[in-house]
């Protein structure tokens, strides 16, 4: 295999993995506050639906963001309201949004668009573009470096910066601002955040909101940002819960979910070029292995063999404040 | 003191929910231009109105107590089996093999045969997720989840490269033998000069399935297991400390619950494709979660809300046929039930529960004042 092939199969491992980042550390902010959500996978695919129509309908990407994220923070709320208000089943809520989402994506595209439930091919204009950083042609000549520049770190969405912008940027709150702190205190220990004075439900609505906004811009990625041109039913195909998975192999830590991410967009990125494999260690891999690969090596650590990965303590747990 | 009485909490919750449920569904047909008494009527119709819809409706009615009574067997013991879907899976692995490869002298014992062979497929497919809660203290949920897709990868890959006969071009195994084709509903209720159920697919297996109900009944209110199942559900600490061993119940319960999930194979399987597909449970085994909940766990309210999902779905399929109303549809309101029975339940309860308790303090009150 030479470089180029290489270059050509981790751009598109950045590609894959961005989706699940986004959605990784969207589910990061919610657990570490306590709230568990397997609805990850609904609000992600609400957005990809509602980012691709109203940016074919308007022929902006920018509004079609906005749409996306607004369809995130609805489903978002409707998950607080039952998570934190009325202290409901965490998971069954979390089961109802990714069914609602499921079904009502394609309810309403069918009747909005009448195309079998996708929207309109989306125009250049109405999706985000590859952008071609500065350069990138004039250092082409550069032995490695050059095409490592051009191929793999140029020609990405400006979602997908934005994605690797959002890494430091979440490590940074959590660890180093006030609001971080408490977060993640309310994830393990509420009573002690509410015997100080501090808002166990305002600080678990933020965490929940935020994780509708981030995981808006996945969804916003997945359905307008090149290659992709719109929006396909069940679009999102289990990455929200692949997502998930690598927020376990993380451990709930930031840096560790941009590894997990990468690791299992490449392992994305494998499925679509089986040929590879094949001609690098001489033997076929199925390609239902590759697939199945981010998930057994999520139950293989959940086990424990590797490392233990222990969830913050108060997760799933509905806070009540009077007994 | 109760908060309320046990009819409120066991009827008009659930009627209450129902009846959310069914407003926003309405909403939504609406919003897309439909008219949902229209649809309310098709579906009716579609679903009830002959022999044939009955056929349908009660043959996914089947799948759905089956998948239904996994994830109530589960709750009762705290445990949330959301892997009916990979377990009915492997279920259906399960039913092809001992259809294919032993040769059964008749149907009634290669029901037996596939019956057992769906549960033990379907419970081995717990049996690591279920040791991995007991022991090392994995979340039940994500394993079980991990294991759906885990399912569906090996599924593709076992009927694409073994299973499927030579030549064929579809991944599906070949037809299992005519000899043990499991009786419809056709063939056990037409007489000589009526022809009942023509072409629905519900077949002997329903019987099973509430032969099931009795049988879970049994094992959670009669029998010893059954108790220290319902103990650890409501108390793991108070359970531990009477001498129930948690590892045990852990196990047995969750390998109960995919059993029966896998047990919906001889339904989807045997009775009615009789060879495997690919997605050959069709979202059942989630569906079993909204069942479970709308039937608050119990055997009898199971069977009820399986009967309503079966309705639900074949009536969602006429309306897909004579409207512009997608299937998906059904997703949405099976969604929507999931949302007010099981997560916003609180949302219903506590309003009832002040206004019951209003109710009761105001002829107390009377005496009181009296003195």
């Amino acid at each position: 295999m030479d470089l180029l092939t290489l270059l050509q199969v981790l751009d598109s491992t950045v590609r894959m993995a961005t989706p699940l980042l986004l959605a990784c550390l969207a589910g990061l902010f919610s657990e570490r506050a306590g709230i568990f959500d397997i609805g990850l996978e609904g609000k992600m695919l609400a957005a990809a639906f509602l980012a691709a129509a109203i940016a074919s309908v308007t022929g902006s990407a920018w509004i079609g963001l906005v749409a996306g994220i607004g369809a995130s923070l609805v489903l978002a709320i409707v998950h607080g309201l039952a998570s934190i208000t009325f202290r409901g089943n965490q998971l069954i809520s979390g089961v109802a949004i990714n069914f609602f989402a499921a079904g009502i994506t394609v309810v309403v595209a069918q009747s909005w668009f009448g195309q079998g439930g996708r929207t309109p091919q989306l125009s250049d204009g109405a999706r985000f573009q590859s952008i071609t950083l500065p350069f990138a042609e004039s250092l082409s000549g550069v032995p490695l470096l050059g095409p490592i520049y051009k191929e793999l770190i140029s020609g990405h969405s400006i979602l997908v910066y934005m994605a690797m912008l959002i890494v430091p940027l979440t490590w940074w709150v959590l660890y180093r601002t006030r609001f971080g702190l408490r977060l993640r205190a309310v994830g393990e220990n509420p009573a002690a955040v509410d015997t100080a004075g501090i808002s166990v439900v305002r600080l678990r609505y933020s965490a929940v909101l935020i994780c509708g906004v981030l995981c808006g811009i996945a969804g916003a990625q997945l359905a307008t940002a090149e290659p992709a041109a719109g929006f396909i039913k069940d679009m999102t195909a289990g990455r929200g819960y692949i997502a998930l998975a690598a927020l376990i192999f993380a451990k709930w830590r930031p840096w560790y979910a941009l590894m997990a991410c990468l690791l299992f967009g490449f392992l994305q990125a494998l499925e679509l070029r089986p040929d590879l494999i094949t001609n690098v260690i001489g033997i076929k891999v199925q390609g239902q292995l590759l697939s199945a690969l981010p998930y057994i090596m999520t139950v293989v650590i959940l086990a424990g063999f590797v490392g233990k990965a222990i969830p913050p303590r108060a997760g799933g747990e509905p806070y009540v404040k009077e007994r | 003191m109760e908060k309320m009485p046990k009819w409120a909490d066991i009827f008009l919750i659930p009627l209450v929910s129902l009846v959310l449920a069914a407003i926003f569904s309405a909403i939504v047909i609406l919003a897309i231009g439909e008219d949902p008494w229209a649809a309310v009527k098709l579906m009716v119709k579609g679903a009830l109105g002959s022999t044939y819809a009955w056929g349908y409706t009660l043959y996914y009615a089947t799948n759905f107590i089956f998948t239904g009574l996994a994830v109530a067997v589960a709750f009762h013991a705290r445990m949330f089996n959301i892997g009916g879907e990979g377990q009915a899976m492997l279920g259906g692995l399960g039913v092809a093999l001992v259809c294919l490869y032993i040769p059964w002298p008749h149907w009634s014992l290669a029901l037996i045969g596939a019956s057992v062979g769906a549960a033990l497929f379907g419970a081995a497919w717990t049996a690591i997720p279920a040791f991995l809660q007991a022991k090392r203290g994995s979340h039940i949920v994500i394993t079980t989840i991990m294991f759906n897709f885990i399912a569906n990868a090996l599924l593709v890959y076992l009927l694409v490269n073994v299973l499927k006969p030579v030549g064929m071009m579809e991944p599906a195994t070949s037809k299992f033998p005519k000899l043990i084709q499991l009786p419809s509903f056709r063939d056990m209720f037409s007489t000589a000069d009526t022809i009942m159920f023509r072409g629905a697919p519900a077949n002997i297996t329903f019987f099973v399935a509430v032969a099931a109900c009795v049988a879970v009944w049994l094992l959670i209110w009669r029998t010893r297991l059954g108790y220290e199942l319902r103990a650890f559900g409501h108390s793991e600490s108070a359970a531990k400390y009477a001498g129930i061993n948690p590892t045990k119940i852990i196990m047995v319960s969750m390998l109960i619950s995919g059993g029966l999930a896998g047990m919906m194979a001889i339904n989807n399987v045997m009775g009615e494709a009789e060879r495997l597909v690919l997605n050959a449970v069709e979202g059942a085994g989630f569906i079993g979660i909204a069942v479970a909940l709308m039937g608050r766990s119990h055997p009898f309210g199971v069977f009820l809300a399986a009967l309503l999902f079966g309705f639900l779905y074949q009536g969602g399929a006429e309306l897909a046929l004579w409207t512009s109303i997608p299937r998906e549809m059904i997703v949405v309101i099976q969604a929507l039930v999931i949302l007010f029975t099981g997560a916003l339940d609180n949302m219903v309860r506590m309003p009832l529960e002040r206004l019951f308790l209003g109710l009761r303090r105001k002829p107390a009150a009377k005496p009181a004042a009296a003195e």
